[in-house]
């Protein structure tokens, strides 16, 4: 028995079966993202309103997604609400949506802290100019808070990705799942199969986490040389 | 400025309690839309089934479902005639797969326990586990009472454990976290013997000669049945005659030869485990 453990990962289709499972859950990452940070630009632009009514109820759903957290809200969505309503959906839809509303929520904050930085002269130059309010948001306040907001959209962009790791709790085929079917499978003749499969795994989020890090680290240093140099 | 903030965390707080306790809605018994018929009208059957738990149920290396519970659901399937649709649950989500429609039926090594039966109805069971005393060969423990006043090793939070701790208060424990560790306790002779589910047992006596399972059988035997939502008596009825069928046909049977008998040792029979009567 002088196999090395890593051979599991050769077996059969295991290898495939992996990156297909990789596949479902970067494909609901990548999805909730790109719906979520449109949601969310949208809900912090109106949350920077002066609307009283409008803030408080954007301000209950933000607190919503971001106090609970993702494992509930996953069952909430998947069990809990089904049985009240009678909306049934499929596991991978569930889990793009509640990413979505998640990622929405967060991305608002985002959207509105970069929002109100921008220096209140700055609004005052564009009122005196003439410019109309989406005007205003258009040409003065989302180009100068862009920069700003962009090192914490990426940070959150890789919370998304590593969350999906939960999604295995609402029965979504996901990369850990598999995994552990793997794991399970062949633990009478890979005693340390877990190692590498979740070795492997690791070595898999990371390629899908490390480019956008090093992207915001080079973002944020860029932006240091602008406002110091 | 500050009153606000905090009236709106507090608004906040009391919405998220209200979304949670929202009280169930009784399901119209019109509408169940896991009776047989509408199964049949589907086309599909929805099973809950475990995707780690060789050799019950399992994904083998091609990537195909397998084992003694998927055996079974298949089975079902091709009764009702209908497609089978796997639905991968984890232990402690099977309850909710059922109350939510997730899932028509759940064949995923389900326990009957007085407090499941609170809130699913099992049909018929199709399989037994109790638990068991694996020992060296050499000394080999074949009575509880062999037992008095000697080591034994268990793991925490298993059903041996609970056993021995309130029926066998003489017997010494040597508490364990995990099964690699409760095993290599025991090849390094801390102890006299090992107690666990009596399925566990017979899976690792067959890669280890050197041991036997001496007691197949301790305390009550416990049952695994299909779990049903409660409620359904349509597919409950409609179960209960299908594991009556299988009985008699000797489904269970083959399916012991062809998916359990390879993992477990020869010291074993078909009637240790399946239920044929």
């Amino acid at each position: 028995m002088a196999h090395s453990g890593i051979n599991i990962l050769f077996e059969g289709r295991n290898l495939t079966r992996l990156l297909g499972g990789l596949w479902i859950s970067a494909k609901i990452a990548f999805i909730a993202i790109v719906l979520g940070i449109l949601l969310g630009i949208i809900l912090g632009m109106l949350r920077t309103l002066k609307n009283p009514l409008l803030r408080v109820i954007l301000r209950l759903y933000l607190e919503f997604f971001r106090i609970v957290p993702t494992v509930v809200l996953l069952f909430l969505f998947y069990y809990i609400l089904p049985q009240n309503f009678h909306i049934n959906l499929n596991a991978e839809v569930v889990a793009t949506l509640v990413f979505t509303l998640w990622v929405a929520a967060e991305m608002s904050d985002i959207v509105r802290s970069g929002l109100i930085s921008v220096p209140r002269h700055q609004v005052d130059a564009g009122k005196a100019i003439g410019l109309t309010t989406p005007q205003l948001y258009r040409y003065v306040l989302l180009p100068q808070s862009i920069q700003l907001m962009i090192p914490a959209t990426i940070n959150l962009t890789t919370r998304v990705i590593k969350t999906t790791s939960l999604l295995l709790l609402i029965s979504v085929m996901d990369v850990i799942n598999v995994g552990q079917q793997i794991i399970e499978a062949n633990n009478q003749h890979y005693q340390n199969g877990a190692f590498w499969i979740y070795g492997f795994i690791f070595i898999l989020y990371f390629i899908l986490c490390y480019p956008l890090s090093v992207w915001a680290r080079y973002i944020e240093r860029k932006e240091k040389l602008r406002n110091n140099g | 400025m500050k009153k606000g903030r905090i009236l709106t965390g507090l608004l906040a707080a009391a919405s998220v309690f209200a979304l949670a306790f929202t009280t169930p809605q009784p399901t119209k018994a019109a509408s169940n839309p896991s009776s047989v018929s509408a199964i049949k009208k589907r086309g599909t059957i929805k099973v809950a089934v475990f995707g780690d738990l060789p050799p019950y149920g399992w994904v083998n290396k091609d990537g195909k479902r397998t084992g003694y519970d998927i055996a079974l659901a298949k089975q079902i399937g091709k009764d009702l005639n209908t497609k089978v649709k796997f639905v991968q649950v984890n232990a402690d989500s099977r309850v909710d797969a059922l109350k939510s429609n997730k899932v028509d039926i759940v064949l995923a090594n389900f326990t009957v326990t007085p407090e499941r039966k609170q809130v699913v109805a099992f049909a018929k069971p199709y399989m037994k586990v109790s638990v068991g005393v694996v020992s060296p060969k050499k000394k080999v423990i074949t009575k509880v009472s062999q037992l008095n006043g000697k080591n034994l090793i268990v793991t925490k939070g298993t059903t041996a454990e609970s056993y021995f701790t309130q029926k066998q208060p003489k017997v010494q424990l040597q508490k364990y976290d995990s099964k690699t560790q409760q095993f290599n306790a025991l090849k390094n002779g801390r102890a006299v013997a090992l107690a666990d589910d009596n399925s566990y047992l017979y899976a690792w006596v067959k890669n280890h000669p050197n041991y036997k399972v001496g007691i197949k059988h301790l305390g009550p035997n416990q049952y695994i049945a299909p779990g049903i939502k409660k409620g359904n008596t349509s597919l409950l009825n409609w179960t209960n005659k299908e594991i009556n069928k299988l009985n008699k046909n000797g489904f269970f049977k083959t399916d012991y030869n062809q998916n359990l008998k390879p993992y477990f040792g020869s010291d074993v029979s078909a009637k240790d485990i399946i239920i044929t009567k």
